[in-house]
């Protein structure tokens, strides 16, 4: 099996698999059980001065009976004292050497406070800090969270800080509510800090009640905007992760966080260049046993390619991943539909005339006078079985105008049947193309 | 009336609502879909099925019975299974097809449950036209003239309305209070009832400027052997018919059901119901020659229903059914279901009108008969079929009417003839009048 042993910014687990800052991370006895389930490691929910939270906290979205595909939260940093968090975090460390246990921290601007905060968490045994610079909501209106992850210069100044006072290692979480991460990551890196953790939540109003009109979650008749994680907000994630990864000015190991369900995100994280993968929705709607398909899934799917461990297949798709002016303009695919597997469902269609470049057909289209006929002549006898096979009657199948086919591929991402409709590349024998190149002839 | 019904476990238990959004969802959203053209009435399935996905209960309703007023008897009565769901894209991924039929039935009990209106922006005409029957083929009719304006008149030789859906659907299927929600529905358009024993055709020539015959089918067949007219041989119309209203007919301890049909498997499933512990089907010929739909066959073998091929009664006694083959049944009841017979009675009144094997004979497109001033659909032109061909044909019918009156500005006389070959049957000119027996491809 593949070795998936972890190093980051000199902290040391036996996988890659943190619990995020979050709920599942609030206190020692669920860190523990985490790591019984199998976690890796785990970055302590925020310690900082005790607040005091709102109900309800959290609110959804749900996608065609998928329950949090995308998960909002308003709930703030620890509401439990700092010794409490401080004397929890030894007592984990004491039962768990091998496992990561990360703090993470925020405080008020003030160097002396940030000092003393940096020298109890890492008293109390924690492996590194984390320090929240992302936090979008209720903080932020209090100059802490966002409020410092959305000004390089302070994000800076309190990087610096911390590394006056720390001996581990420090993480800084970015926060994605900004127009270009990499100025606070860049940030980040001048202030001294070792690694990056991105992304922390983005800004979201979930919904509204359509009874009351009050937006979710309801907390006496008003909301508040929340941060957003869970599976929806991955490709932002990805996104994010691969432009500071592929920066030249920022060169420092990633703790990748969301998004993360299963070892499939976990591979691609890794693939843009992630060192370590956080997960907190994830726990949150399943509970910790999740972990065990991520360790399974992710050193099967290493064995199958062949990667001895992370290292070997870390960051191998960044360089896959470029400006647009430089794709080759002469790269041609079209849609190939097969009609043994199309069931005649049509979507793609009605796809294609309306949402894309009109060049698939059908043969028959259905209308009032259609049926009208239809019913003139189609009721002879009602059959007393159901038919036994369901072939697709050859009408019903789409045909694509390979002259007309510009390769957008939204035909096959809408066809319900796997692999019925295939994009096959047609080789017109052109040199490849970028349209930096052909601006520049 | 309610309170009156025997209370028999549904056959069918509607969906909940976090279940009907859950298979709602499920639905792909053909476009051109197999499961609306397979649909004799044509609803427009999957945009129904959008409409319960979004919460949009009401507006679902209303696609369902801007299509098919019998929505809701259609969606319980149904064989769904050789209709829309047997028509949905799914079986070709060897998939569970969409619960069209459950689907349909969660709008529409919430139409009801609402006491939702039919949406007809009436302006009135004066033309008047009388329906015979009050079967669901009126009712589509009707509905359909009130919505071009039309006066309509429905006539009736039974108390209450409703035909079938009243006095002969399985009652784990559809009872009479829900058939009388359909009922009222069509009577809020503005159709008025009238329950008359004996009908005079001179009077309706006179009185209305259009008729519609939806009389369907008569008594059950008799079988013409000794013993029939012994108390213990019921029809099974009559049989249903009582239990249905609340004065089941006592069948015994064990039952003999004659037939092969789905009439016959309603009554053997009932007298199961009822308490019978022996109930046995005969039927005259092989399991597959049975005009059962193979669910209902299913679902009274589920139940603990005899079947017995190849017996044909030829006495009946008042303990036992004696067979041609030899056998001898013993039951404590008979209950005959061979089929209807033909209201020829009726029908022959009408003198102008022409039938072929019993049947009314129409333009198919049109519901018009040898006589312009008649129309008819349902059971009497068709020989017997479902709910929902009786909706199809009395809406069609409807727009024959409209259309031959004059009254409609809004449809083109015909709009049929630019049609693709495949769809019009490929007929280059098809007889004004054809019985829908005959093959479709001449």
């Amino acid at each position: 099996m593949a070795d998936l042993t972890t190093h980051f910014a000199g902290i040391r687990c036996p996988n890659p698999f943190w619990l995020a800052s979050g709920p599942p991370a609030n206190c020692g006895d669920q860190v523990m059980r985490g790591f019984d389930a199998g976690w890796g490691g785990a970055v302590w929910k925020t310690i900082g001065d005790p607040i005091v939270n709102v109900s309800s906290r959290y609110s959804s979205v749900d996608l065609n009976g998928y329950r949090m595909m995308g998960l909002n939260n308003i709930e703030l940093i620890s509401d439990r004292p700092i010794a409490d968090n401080l004397r929890e975090i030894s007592e984990v460390k004491r039962r768990y050497p091998h496992h990561a246990v990360i703090a993470s921290l925020m405080v008020e601007s003030k160097r002396e406070t940030w000092h003393d905060i940096v020298k109890r968490a890492e008293d109390a045994g924690a492996d590194g800090l984390e320090l929240n610079f992302g936090c979008p909501h209720g903080m932020s209106e209090r100059g802490m969270g966002s409020a410092v992850g959305q000004v390089p210069e302070y994000a800076c100044m309190i990087t610096e800080w911390v590394k006056e006072a720390a001996h581990t290692p420090v993480l800084v979480k970015l926060t994605p509510n900004i127009s270009d991460i990499r100025t606070v990551a860049r940030a980040a890196k001048r202030g001294g800090a070792d690694a990056l953790s991105a992304i922390n939540t983005i800004n979201s109003i979930t919904g509204i009640d359509l009874d009351t009109l009050t937006p979710r979650p309801d907390v006496g008749g008003k909301s508040s905007h929340g941060g957003y994680c869970g599976p929806a907000v991955k490709p932002i994630a990805l996104h994010m992760v691969q432009q500071i990864a592929g920066d030249p000015g920022v060169q420092l190991p990633i703790s990748a966080i969301g998004g993360i369900s299963s070892w499939r995100e976990a591979a691609e994280f890794i693939l843009l260049g992630a060192g370590t993968l956080q997960a907190c929705t994830a726990p949150m709607h399943y509970g910790f046993r999740i972990v065990e398909d991520m360790i399974d899934g992710l050193s099967r799917w290493m064995d199958s390619k062949g990667y001895a461990n992370l290292d070997a297949f870390r960051g191998l798709s960044l360089p896959r991943v470029t400006d647009w002016q430089h794709l080759d303009l002469n790269y041609k695919i079209i849609a190939r539909i097969n009609p043994d597997t199309c069931i005649g469902c049509q979507l793609c269609y009605t796809a294609c005339w309306d949402g894309a470049h009109q060049c698939i057909h059908v043969t028959g289209r259905a209308s009032p006078e259609i049926y009208a006929a239809m019913s003139a002549v189609a009721i002879v006898s009602t059959p007393t079985t159901p038919a036994v096979s369901h072939a697709t009657p050859a009408k019903r199948i789409p045909t694509v105008d390979e002259h007309e086919c510009v390769g957008c591929n939204l035909c096959w991402l809408v066809c319900p049947v796997e692999n019925c409709i295939s994009m096959v590349r047609v080789d017109k024998g052109d040199h490849p193309q970028s349209w930096a190149e052909k601006a520049k002839s | 009336m309610t309170k009156h019904e025997i209370a028999f476990p549904e056959l069918h238990p509607p969906l909940t609502p976090q279940a009907a959004i859950a298979e709602a969802n499920r639905c792909l959203y053909c476009f051109d879909s197999p499961c609306a053209s397979a649909c004799p009435t044509h609803i427009d399935v999957p945009r129904f099925i959008k409409k319960i996905a979004t919460g949009n209960l009401l507006g679902s309703a209303e696609t369902i019975v801007e299509a098919n007023v019998l929505g809701l008897s259609c969606s319980r009565v149904c064989p769904v299974e050789v209709l829309c769901e047997g028509a949905c894209v799914y079986h070709n991924i060897n998939h569970q097809p969409i619960a069209i039929g459950l689907l349909q039935r969660h709008a529409m009990d919430h139409f009801y449950a609402l006491a939702g209106k039919l949406p007809y922006k009436t302006v009135p005409n004066a033309k008047r036209v009388a329906c015979i029957g009050a079967g669901p083929a009126s009712l589509a009719c009707a509905a359909e003239l009130r919505k071009h304006g039309l006066a309509v008149t429905i006539f009736d030789k039974r108390p209450l309305p409703g035909g079938l859906n009243t006095y002969g659907v399985a009652q784990y299927k559809f009872t009479p209070s829900d058939a009388a929600r359909e009922v009222e529905l069509v009577r809020a358009t503005g159709v008025e009832f009238r329950h008359l024993e004996i009908l005079s055709i001179e009077d309706l020539e006179r009185d209305y400027d259009a008729v519609f015959i939806g009389i369907g089918l008569g008594r059950t067949q008799p079988l013409g052997i000794p013993g029939e007219n012994l108390p213990s041989v019921l029809n099974a119309l009559e049989f249903i018919a009582a239990y249905k209203n609340a004065q089941p007919l006592p069948v015994g301890n064990s039952v003999a059901v004659i037939g092969g049909g789905n009439t016959a498997i309603d009554a053997a499933v009932a007298a199961k119901l009822l308490g019978a512990s022996q109930v046995s089907i005969l039927y005259r010929r092989s399991e597959s020659h049975m005009s059962a739909f193979a669910f209902e066959y299913e679902h009274a073998r589920s139940v603990g229903v005899n079947f017995v091929w190849n017996a044909r009664p030829v006495r009946f006694t008042e303990h036992a059914v004696e067979c041609d083959c030899g056998l001898s049944i013993p039951c404590d009841t008979v209950i005959i279901a061979i089929g209807q017979s033909r209201l020829l009675e009726t029908l022959q009144k009408i003198r102008t009108i022409e039938l072929r094997n019993g049947r009314v004979v129409v333009n198919p497109r049109t519901g018009e008969t040898a006589d312009p001033k008649y129309f008819a659909g349902g059971d009497c032109v068709n020989g017997g079929r479902e709910v929902v061909d009786a909706a199809a044909e009395g809406k069609r019918a409807a727009q024959g009417i409209v259309q031959a009156m004059g009254t409609d500005r809004s449809v083109p006389k015909s709009n049929i003839s630019n049609l693709p070959q495949s769809l019009s049957g490929g007929q280059s000119g098809p007889s004004p009048l054809r019985s829908p027996e005959e093959p479709k491809n001449g």
